[in-house]
């Protein structure tokens, strides 16, 4: 790996100039790397993380094809990584207008990195900086503990597209609150709604006194005011500890869970596998941005690259080759989902509905399909609107509030479909759907959704953990149930109930092995097989690394 | 239905048969498929039915590498990144002594080109389990819709691809062959080096002496002008003689006069030391596969998995001068030009174990091979036979064993089926060959849940 010459360099800070012009806001810091297809092979593994800790995995073939992105939910080969500064990966053969091409597509996700809230959680260092500390750890641990380290390292990972990413950036850039703010707001809030029920005029009564409190003696009334409440409510205390330790505990991810309840990792001679938790749970939640943000990062991406380089003076001479390559990224293709076209299009859609106008309720409330195709009343806030929406919004947000039938009209999209035709030679494809509500329930399946799983601490008792699926219409593949559980019930050091729901299909055949009923064949070739199918709700129980289940109600 | 198998089940249940087989054979006769390939689609995109056969880039398959600088993610080559198969192996089987499952598996990407470019992947491989949704399973069949843009009606046709894959339709196939099309393959070399263990070929005889298998040696027999190691006399006169008639010192063959020739230094002729091959017995291979519909799944997995390793080692030990013939039976047998339809064939039909060594014996006596060829068989099956007592095999087999350096049966059982032994088995014993003549046929079982260390196993028991 080395740094992109000068004569390059230059073209880069150019582009920065120009997109700092239009608008995009990124850190003037950056490193472009020349690679070699030998650098490609060390990099692809670690997701072009150069200081990624080592693991086994890397070095042997792993099988990706089944739920290739559910399981390694990074791409492997993504030309830039958000690192402060930020590192993009280049050919050394790339001519110059390509690169000035390929430069602003880079800026856009540096751009979108930087100021999308979804990254809010790395904004605050460089994560190439972390890795490497982390891989030091983890390459001293292993000379210490040899191949437990990797037993760790492979169990946590078992679990790692589960962690609480959401929660993580959830409690960011919370307003802080004291420990008397949340005692007050439990009372008023939580215990005397919910768990004493209390009547208005008593409700009003306690927020009259203490007003009063707070009036009478300034500061210290909050104090006073609570006094009176233990009198009354001498059980009250113990009860906010309790929800106190509750909340946290809910704001737990599973990694988290284990590392600070399993008994097994407070051992003193197990405490080191916690920090190697902490590393993977780590890296996974850099990483949960990336995958959430594809359709939006790409088509940013590509929406500047195209805006910037064809008012670029440096495309002159470059036009024909500019639109052979911009035509392969970002065109709709027949069938199949490409998240630059998509994601530019939106773009450049929103930007439309903006201009004109037509992100507004008075808009959406228009019926008539002439007045709704002339409707424009020149705002041209479009332009400002676009990076709201890139600041603001994942894929899942940016699909569900933009992609409208208007979109789909104007882009031709459909919902394909196949079926085998009558001879059964061949699949046809067909014209399924061109309604808005089936293209975009379509996007959503195709969208990264890890499943929902978390620790139960009610049904949890004595040294056995309790987790839950939280069931939304999807089974989890059965084959890897064994062995993630087996995991974790190392980790825990205890027996892991796992509580999900199967597929149960009950087909009755009627076609037996009888004499006459090949003869029959034919005629019931075609006869439908009778099929039932429906939830059942399963709880998978680990216990000394052996897997059994049994079928629960509910 | 085919009448030709339906009118051989006739035969046989008027010749009486026990209820498990009969029902065995019901269930080939009902098998609904045929011995299609299952192709890897080269290029193009198409919706995914099943993942395992998808070349649709995916939506998050996209990535600017591959868009903008046409930087195709490459194959790593194995060879540099890990150190041996052994290595990993003696990895896993620690783990195993933790405790813990093994992880690792060895040669299950296997992707044969058509037309003698074998393309085979073997490496070791594994799975990074974790808890994921699974599409398969949900109440909807929405997992199989895609994105489409353009023109056409709701319900219109725009397009129609051949059935690849496997489905409820057709036959199921070894199916291992995936992997997106972007994909570059190492070919079967990979795997002989990867493999430590070196197998030999048993009973090699003296045969043919057309090509060498093995050794070199080292000779003076290549001329060279001007330097060298040994001056050859002979050949040196003879070149001064020519080059002094060619100058015209030479007029009267009678009376030379010797002082008068000139000797130019590029006359001498020298002998060098050369390189030559040591010609030696030859061999040829035959791979015989049951592909009769009972071999549906794990067996027809574990047989395709084992020949493509004892032929990857093959091309690699013998550089590519072992031949190979492919033949392919259901009741009856066939020859298939190359590995590649070898492998990828679908299965369906009934069995009949003896047609496929029939068809052996009968090319080997049209060709005359016994004279040239140190010959070779390897068969594999589920053991299962519509012939129950085997006469017909046993007596192809015996015919063979007459001629063939080692006759290799790899049975891989169902799982279902109970642990009596399978028929062709039974009648293996029974000809007490196994007992008699254990240098030249050996028969391996493999469990239906052998892994790849196993089946390396089957090979050194088949060969060694």
């Amino acid at each position: 790996m080395e740094l992109i010459n000068q004569h390059t360099k230059k073209i880069m800070e150019k582009c920065k100039e120009n997109a700092y012009d239009a608008g995009l806001r990124f850190d003037a810091e950056t490193l472009e790397y020349i690679v070699t297809n030998r650098d490609l092979l060390e990099l692809s593994p670690k997701y072009m993380i150069p200081t990624l800790y080592d693991y086994w995995v890397h070095d042997v073939e792993v099988l990706k094809e089944k739920g290739k992105y559910e399981l390694y939910p990074s791409n492997p080969y993504e030309t830039v990584i958000n690192t402060r500064p930020a590192i993009s990966f280049y050919n050394d053969n790339n001519p110059d207008w390509l690169n000035v091409m390929i430069f602003y597509h880079v800026l856009a996700h540096i751009d979108f990195f930087q100021n999308n809230r979804f990254y809010r959680h790395t904004w605050e260092y460089d994560f190439t900086g972390q890795a490497l500390s982390d891989k030091r750890v983890i390459a001293k641990l292993r000379s210490e503990k040899g191949r437990w380290v990797d037993y760790v390292i492979e169990f946590t990972r078992g679990i790692d597209n589960i962690v609480g990413y959401y929660k993580e950036l959830s409690s960011l850039d919370r307003p802080y609150k004291s420990y008397e703010e949340k005692m007050l707001d439990f009372y008023f809030d939580v215990f005397l709604q919910s768990t004493k029920k209390v009547k208005i005029t008593e409700y009003v009564k306690e927020i009259e006194r203490y007003n009063q409190c707070i009036k009478q003696v300034g500061r210290i009334g909050e104090r006073s005011f609570f006094i009176e409440v233990n009198k009354k409510y001498p059980e009250f205390d113990a009860i906010f500890k309790k929800y106190v330790e509750k909340n946290t505990r809910n704001s737990y991810d599973l990694i988290q869970y284990l590392i600070t309840h399993s008994d097994f990792l407070s051992k003193d001679e197990n405490k080191w596998m916690q920090s190697i938790m902490q590393i993977v749970r780590k890296t996974s939640v850099f990483f949960q941005p990336q995958i959430r943000t594809k359709i939006m990062n790409e088509g940013w991406a590509s929406y500047w690259h195209e805006n910037l380089f064809l008012k670029d003076d440096r495309i002159n001479g470059h036009e024909v080759d500019f639109a052979r390559v911009n035509a392969q990224v970002t065109a709709m293709p027949r069938i199949g989902l490409n998240p630059y076209a998509l994601g530019m299009h939106l773009f450049y859609h929103v930007k439309k509905l903006r201009d004109k106008g037509r992100y507004s309720t008075e808009f959406r409330q228009i019926r008539d399909a002439q007045t709704r195709k002339n409707y424009n009343t020149n705002t041209e806030k479009g332009d400002k609107f676009i990076f709201e929406v890139r600041e603001n919004l994942n894929d899942f947000m940016f699909i569900n509030t933009f992609v409208d039938q208007d979109f789909i009209n104007k882009n031709k999209l459909f919902v394909a479909d196949r079926r085998l035709n009558k001879t059964q030679t061949a699949w046809e494809y067909f014209v399924k759907s061109r309604k808005v509500e089936d293209y975009r329930q379509m996007l959503f399946n195709k969208l990264y959704h890890p499943p929902h799983i978390e620790v139960c601490t009610e049904k949890s008792k004595d040294d056995m953990l309790y987790l839950v699926h939280n069931f939304e219409g999807k089974a989890l593949v059965n084959d890897y149930v064994k062995n993630t559980l087996m995991g974790i019930e190392y980790l825990w050091g205890g027996p892991v109930k796992l509580e999900t729901s199967e597929f149960v299909v009950k087909t009755s055949q009627k076609q037996g092995y009888g004499f006459f009923s090949f003869y029959g064949m034919q005629s019931s070739k075609h006869e439908t097989k009778k099929e039932e199918k429906k939830w059942q709700r399963v709880l998978y129980t680990m216990e000394k690394r052996r897997l059994s289940k049994k079928n629960i109600d509910g | 239905m085919n009448p030709k198998l339906l009118k051989l089940y006739l035969k046989l249940k008027k010749q009486g048969l026990n209820q498990d087989h009969e029902k065995k054979i019901l269930f080939e006769l009902n098998y609904n498929g045929t011995h299609d390939f299952c192709t890897i689609p080269s290029d193009g995109r198409y919706i995914k039915k099943d993942d395992k056969y998808c070349s649709d880039p995916d939506l998050y398959d996209y990535n600017d590498f591959t868009v903008f600088q046409k930087n195709v993610p490459l194959q790593i080559p194995y060879i540099f990144q890990i150190r041996s198969i052994d290595e990993l192996l003696e990895k896993d089987a620690q783990r195993e002594k933790d405790g813990f499952p093994r992880k690792i598996r060895v040669g299950r990407l296997v992707k044969p080109g058509k037309g003698g470019k074998e393309k085979i992947v073997v490496v070791p491989t594994t799975v990074e389990e974790k808890f994921i949704h699974d599409p398969s399973q949900s109440e909807s069949d929405e997992s199989d819709q895609a994105s489409g843009s353009g023109d056409g009606e709701e319900g219109e046709v725009i397009g129609e691809e051949p059935v690849h894959a496997p489905d409820e339709s057709s036959g199921e196939g070894p199916g291992e062959g995936k992997g997106a099309p972007h994909e570059t393959e190492s070919n079967a070399y990979d795997l002989g080096k990867i493999l430590t263990e070196q197998f030999e070929l048993p009973n090699l005889k003296d045969k043919g002496k057309k090509r060498s298998l093995t050794k070199y040696t080292y000779d003076m027999t290549d001329k060279h002008r001007g330097f060298g190691q040994v001056l050859d006399k002979k050949a040196t006169l003879r070149k001064i003689v020519e080059t002094n008639i060619g100058l015209g010192n030479i007029t009267e063959i009678e009376n030379v006069d010797l002082n008068s020739l000139i000797i130019a230094p590029r006359d001498k002729i020298y002998r060098i030391l050369s390189k030559e091959k040591d010609y030696e017995s030859q061999a040829i291979v035959f791979f015989l596969r049951d592909y009769s519909g009972s071999m549906s799944g794990n067996p027809t997995q574990l047989v395709v998995s084992q020949h493509v390793m004892i032929y990857s080692w093959l091309l690699y030990q013998y550089e590519r001068q072992v031949e190979s013939r492919f033949i392919l039976h259901d009741t009856e047998a066939k020859e298939v030009p190359d590995f590649y339809t070898y492998y990828n064939s679908k299965v369906a039909g009934g069995t009949k174990v003896g047609s496929a060594y029939r068809l052996v014996n009968e090319i080997v006596e049209k060709e005359n091979l016994i004279k040239d060829y140190n010959i070779y068989v390897f068969h594999g099956t589920d053991g299962d036979d519509w012939d129950t007592d085997g006469k017909e095999t046993v007596k192809e087999i015996k015919k063979m064993i007459g001629y063939a350096s080692r006759v290799g049966v790899t049975i891989a059982e169902h799982s279902s089926i109970s642990k009596t032994s399978t028929v062709v088995e039974r009648y293996l014993n029974r000809s007490r060959l196994l007992v008699d003549k254990p240098d030249y046929i050996r028969l391996d079982v493999l469990p239906s849940e052998a892994n790849e260390s196993r089946i390396i196993q089957g090979i050194k028991k088949l060969i060694s």
